[in-house]
């Protein structure tokens, strides 16, 4: 497996650097007497440019790695190397600055602000980025240009987690992590954000991750991840990728 | 303007009926302190403004005739500014329209030019003209209390002589801002005036020509008082000087700093009670308020967004909130303190008003009320931030249920699931429970606090009149006569029993400390006017000794047993040692009471009485009233049951003012208390109710979860109310004892019930207004998203 992620990525599209390096990492919950294993030792390294999906069954840790590459949870052991820079070790100030310049982030659930419209809720973050795109074009890029000034209630699911998508790459990220992007998308829809989510990928380098539990999607990654038990175990390089348009559920 | 800017807004439009009701509580806080200081302080300023415009004396003596003279020595005393020598005599009226005798001081006024000391504000009509013993001008409340008016005709015995005088004008003077007649607890305007007359004219009625009987004199700045009054007291001791003393001694003043200081003392413990008590519901609630954002700071940290920046958002709310509670309560405070000092001005008739508003108050109260808002928020924020955006993000677990006994009763079918589900609830978080009953209960002490001077009061009066001086009048002599008048006065039409006393004024001294006080004189055991304990037991006056009230023995530092030096002010001027037989708890102050019998072995000047308290058969009332009219020796009558009219009225009117501020501002602060409880536990738990409403319950079902909650909450924090607001209470009496009084400390039972009525109807006002949410509660929103 170490040897996979080694040279996992498809030099033919140019020199790559390692974005994240992830070395042992486990999880452990504990509420009250219950302990759960989320991760449990998961070694990994992502590129940049790279568009990995991460599969596998409900329970199987996907979004606690996320998490912790996001910055929004720290591992109980092992390290996480963000270029080179541990990331375990950063200090508080340190994570809202990587988080904020750094990390696009879709979460599972779409955790928009209520209080704010759809462009509201995009400009939140591109007023704080530091080379964004206009909260407006974002939308346009989802999708959601005519609808941007609903307040989420005003929503579908499908439109509120856009919403959520248009904000993780309003900012030019360097890594985008989505958690379940298209999880409550019609396949048309699903295909425009995933259009969205690989432009971004190939026009700016991203590193990009993207759960779902949608195997057809994994079609369009450079590798597959597949996740059992807090373990990756399985992973997959895909010999011919295909855009987006091309797939369908 | 930012999104985070945006959401500010947003917030406060959400949630502006909650806002409003934080608002409001903490402009109640901020509100009582700005009024009763700025009450305070403006009656304060007025009245050194009116003392000072209108030449207040700061030393007052009564001689019994000294010559004109004089008057170039007493100037010549170091320190003195201004001397004024007049004659005051003690007259008896015969009102129009009154059927009771009035009794009436007149004071001389120079014949030419104003007096340099106690200046008269005219009100209407003009000045008696210098020489006209038929002219007269009246003190402005006596008029009114009359309907007397410029031209009204009125009856007086003077130095037993009946004249008919005409009333020329009305004055108010500083000297007489409490009108208070001889023997009265309370101002009795009708029955107690105020004359003012030509000194020609009043000299010759009393015999008075070149000749003097009283005294006032103003000091320069920096006089030592003590040695002025020193070397008066060696002036007019030939002349039957009875010791000059200084404002602290003078009647109004000392009666009106009586009452400013009891406004002070109401100013420094109520208000602030009122403003920490809201400034800790401000911070409970918006704590709570805030602590519901928890996933929404997750998720603006993930974005981002630091601690700071995220703890700045949420200060803007609270801010705002605060601002608007402390604005109003500004402009609350200033407007009620405003019509307070117009409401007390009036009630002591002062010729003009100066409304003094102290920064330092506004800041206080302003910094305190930002302060305790910003804290709760921070406090809330802090908790959210602390925690990684992961798991702040997440709704907070499901809480790890205990089986408890509830369950017991909801399997043997005594309460519904729903209803053990409720209690489950209170269970899992007994802190927030216990908060909510806090702050509930707080309300609930704020009432009792409000309240209960009522309580205190109805017994003091009831102690004063009903059970200490039960008498029905008391006559007062011009001069001391011997005992046997009593058989006079009981021969006067409808006397049934009357009880001599005596007023002796005297100087006690003890160490270095002394004080000016009268001693009375009574029968060993009396049965109208009686000396009262604590317990009001009756206390039988020892055959030899002093009794001293508990005041005057702290005064003077003495225990029963100590010697105390006695020295008359009247008559001979001798000094005597006396022991002190008793000290009393009274709830009147400064008493000194003496058996009649010791009081006359003391003078020396054998057996006198200064008056008679009598009980009269009141159906014989007004031949009484007619006799006393005509009889000479009575110097003035107080009539008890006007005094009692009038004691409550004062107190009452004063109070009810007060007590209705108060109630009112509790009252906005416990429906702002239970409505944001309400609220906030709606809010904590909308996602759990709409899966019910979701589940097929109904809403009356359903809101029954979150009713049953407030019902246990309100009703738990009814008897922790009852004890904060006893306590509280305390507080407040400690404060508000005197020299005058001491107030009985009371709170019925009457007072805690309607606490708690009150806050249980705000209670169910904010259940109901609750309830409607539940019941529109927009299940697909509320599932989708977070209110
Ligand atoms: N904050 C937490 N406290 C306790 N246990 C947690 C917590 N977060 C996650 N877990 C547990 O860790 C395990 C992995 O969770 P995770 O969310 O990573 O799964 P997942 O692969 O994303 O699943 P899904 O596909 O359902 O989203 C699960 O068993 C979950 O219950
Ligand atoms: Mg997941």
């Amino acid at each position: 497996m170490d040897g996979a992620a080694a040279d996992g990525f498809d030099p033919a599209s140019g020199p790559h650097q390692p974005v994240f390096v992830i070395e042992g990492v486990s999880k452990l919950y504990r509420t009250g007497e219950v302990e759960v294993r989320a991760l449990n030792g998961v070694d990994a390294v992502l590129y940049e440019g790279e568009l990995t999906v991460l599969l596998g069954p409900s329970g199987s840790g996907k979004s606690t790695l996320l998490n912790i590459l996001g910055g929004l949870d720290k591992p109980s052991e092992g390290t996480v190397r963000f270029r080179g820079r541990e990331l375990s070790a950063f200090s508080e100030r340190q994570l809202t600055l990587y988080r904020r310049d750094h990390v696009g982030f879709v979460f599972q659930f779409y955790n928009l602000i209520p209080s704010l419209t759809a462009l509201e809720n995009v400009a939140l973050v591109t007023e704080i980025a530091r080379r964004p795109m206009k909260p407006e074009e974002a939308l346009e890029r989802v999708g959601l240009a005519p609808r941007m000034d609903h307040f989420p209630a005003q929503l579908s699911g499908g439109e509120q987690q856009r919403v959520a998508i248009a904000r993780a790459i309003a900012k030019r990220p360097e890594v985008l992590l989505c958690d379940e992007p298209t999880g409550a998308l019609d396949s048309q829809t699903g295909i425009r954000v995933l259009e969205a989510l690989s432009a971004i990928n190939a026009e700016l380098a991203t590193a990009t991750a993207i759960i779902t539990h949608n195997a057809a999607i994994q079609a369009i990654a450079h590798r597959v991840f597949t996740f059992a038990d807090g373990r990756i175990s399985e992973m997959r390089e895909n010999e011919s990728r295909v855009s987006p348009s091309e797939i369908s559920w | 303007m930012t999104a985070l800017d945006r959401k500010v807004l947003r917030d406060l439009g959400r949630l502006w009926a909650q806002a409003l009701a934080v608002a409001l509580v903490l402009a109640s806080g901020v509100a009582t302190l700005v009024l009763a200081m700025g009450a305070y302080r403006s009656l304060d300023e007025t009245r050194e403004a009116y003392y000072e415009r209108y030449r207040f004396g700061h030393v007052f003596a009564h001689a019994t005739r000294a010559p004109d003279s004089l008057i170039v020595r007493i100037a010549a005393i170091e320190g003195v500014a201004a001397v004024e020598g007049r004659v005051v005599e003690s007259v008896l009226l015969d009102v129009p329209g009154l059927e009771a005798p009035a009794t009436a001081i007149a004071v001389s006024l120079p014949d030419h030019g104003e007096p340099s000391v106690n200046r008269l504000y005219l009100r209407t009509g003009r000045l008696p003209e210098p020489g006209r013993p038929d002219e007269v001008a009246v003190n402005e409340n006596f008029a009114t209390e009359n309907r007397l008016s410029p031209g009204s005709a009125i009856s007086a015995l003077m130095d037993g002589v009946k004249r008919t005088l005409t009333i020329t004008g009305t004055v108010l003077s500083p000297e007489y801002v409490y009108a208070l007649g001889p023997g009265s607890l309370v101002p009795d305007n009708r029955h107690f005036g105020i004359l003012f007359m030509s000194r020609r004219a009043l000299g010759s009625v009393f015999d008075m020509e070149g000749a003097f009987d009283d005294l006032s004199l103003r000091l320069l700045r920096g006089a030592d008082e003590q040695s002025v009054i020193a070397a008066l007291d060696l002036l007019l001791a030939p002349y039957g000087g009875t010791g000059a003393y200084g404002r602290k001694d003078q009647l109004s003043h000392a009666f009106l700093d009586g009452e400013l200081t009891q406004l002070l003392a109401m100013a420094r413990i109520i208000p602030p009670i009122f403003l920490l008590v809201s400034a800790y519901l401000i911070n409970m609630i918006l704590s709570r308020l805030i602590a519901l954002e928890r996933e929404q700071v997750g998720l603006l940290k993930a974005l981002g967004y630091s601690g700071l920046q995220i703890g700045v958002h949420y200060l803007k709310l609270v801010v705002v909130i605060a601002c608007v509670g402390v604005v109003v309560g500004f402009a609350a405070g200033t407007w009620l303190g405003a019509g307070l000092t117009r409401l007390y001005g009036e009630f002591y008739s002062f010729p003009f008003l100066i409304f003094q508003w102290s920064v330092g108050t506004y800041l206080a109260a302003g910094a305190v009320g930002i302060a305790a808002a910003v804290v709760g928020a921070l406090r809330a924020v802090h908790g959210a931030v602390a925690l990684p955006p992961a798991i702040a993000m997440r709704p907070p677990a499901p809480p790890v249920f205990h089986h408890i006994s509830f369950d017991v009763f909801g399997r043997l079918g005594l309460f519904s699931q729903l209803t053990v589900m409720a209690l489950r609830h209170l269970w899992r978080w007994p802190l927030r429970a216990a908060l909510s009953a806090l702050g509930t209960s707080l309300a609930v002490s704020l009432l009792v606090v409000a309240l209960f001077s009522f309580d205190s009061v109805e017994f003091m009066v009831d102690m004063l009149f009903f059970q200490s001086d039960r008498q029905d009048a008391t006559i007062s002599f011009a001069h001391a006569r011997p005992p046997a008048v009593r058989e006079a006065v009981l021969q006067l039409p409808g006397v049934m029993a009357a009880e001599p006393f005596q007023a002796v004024p005297v100087l006690l001294r003890h160490g270095h400390r002394e004080r000016r006080l009268a001693i009375t004189g009574k029968p060993m055991a009396t049965d109208l006017s009686r000396v009262l304990d604590l317990d009001l037991q009756p206390v039988v006056l020892p055959e030899t000794g002093l009794v001293l009230s508990e005041r005057v023995a702290a005064i003077l530092d003495v225990q029963r047993g100590d010697l105390v030096e006695v020295e008359l002010l009247e008559g001979h001027r001798r000094s005597v040692r006396v022991p002190v037989a008793e000290v009393i708890q009274s709830y009147l102050g400064l008493m000194v009471f003496m058996n009649l019998e010791a009081l006359w072995k003391l003078t020396g000047e054998g057996p006198r009485v200064s008056g008679m308290h009598v009980a009269i058969d009141e159906a014989k009332l007004s031949a009484l009233y007619a006799a006393v009219k005509e009889t000479p020796v009575v110097g003035s009558v107080a009539l008890l049951d006007a005094t009692r009219l009038k004691f409550r009225e004062t107190i009452e009117q004063n109070m009810l003012v007060m007590t209705t501020v108060y109630v009112v501002l509790s009252v906005i602060i416990a429906f702002g208390v239970v409505y944001n409880s309400a609220r906030i536990q709606l809010s904590e738990r909308a996602r759990e109710l709409a899966g019910l409403r979701v589940l097929g319950f109904t809403r009356w079902e359903v809101s029954r979860v979150l009713l049953v909650e407030l019902a246990i909450v309100t009703v738990l924090a009814q008897p922790l109310g009852w004890a904060l607001g006893y306590g509280f209470a305390y507080a407040v009496i400690a404060g508000f004892e005197s020299d005058l009084y001491r107030v009985p400390f009371v709170v019925e039972r009457d007072t805690f019930a309607v606490a708690s009525l009150v806050v249980m109807a705000a209670a169910t006002a904010s259940a109901l207004l609750v309830r409607r949410r539940v019941d529109t509660l927009d299940l697909i929103r509320v599932l989708k998203t977070r209110d």
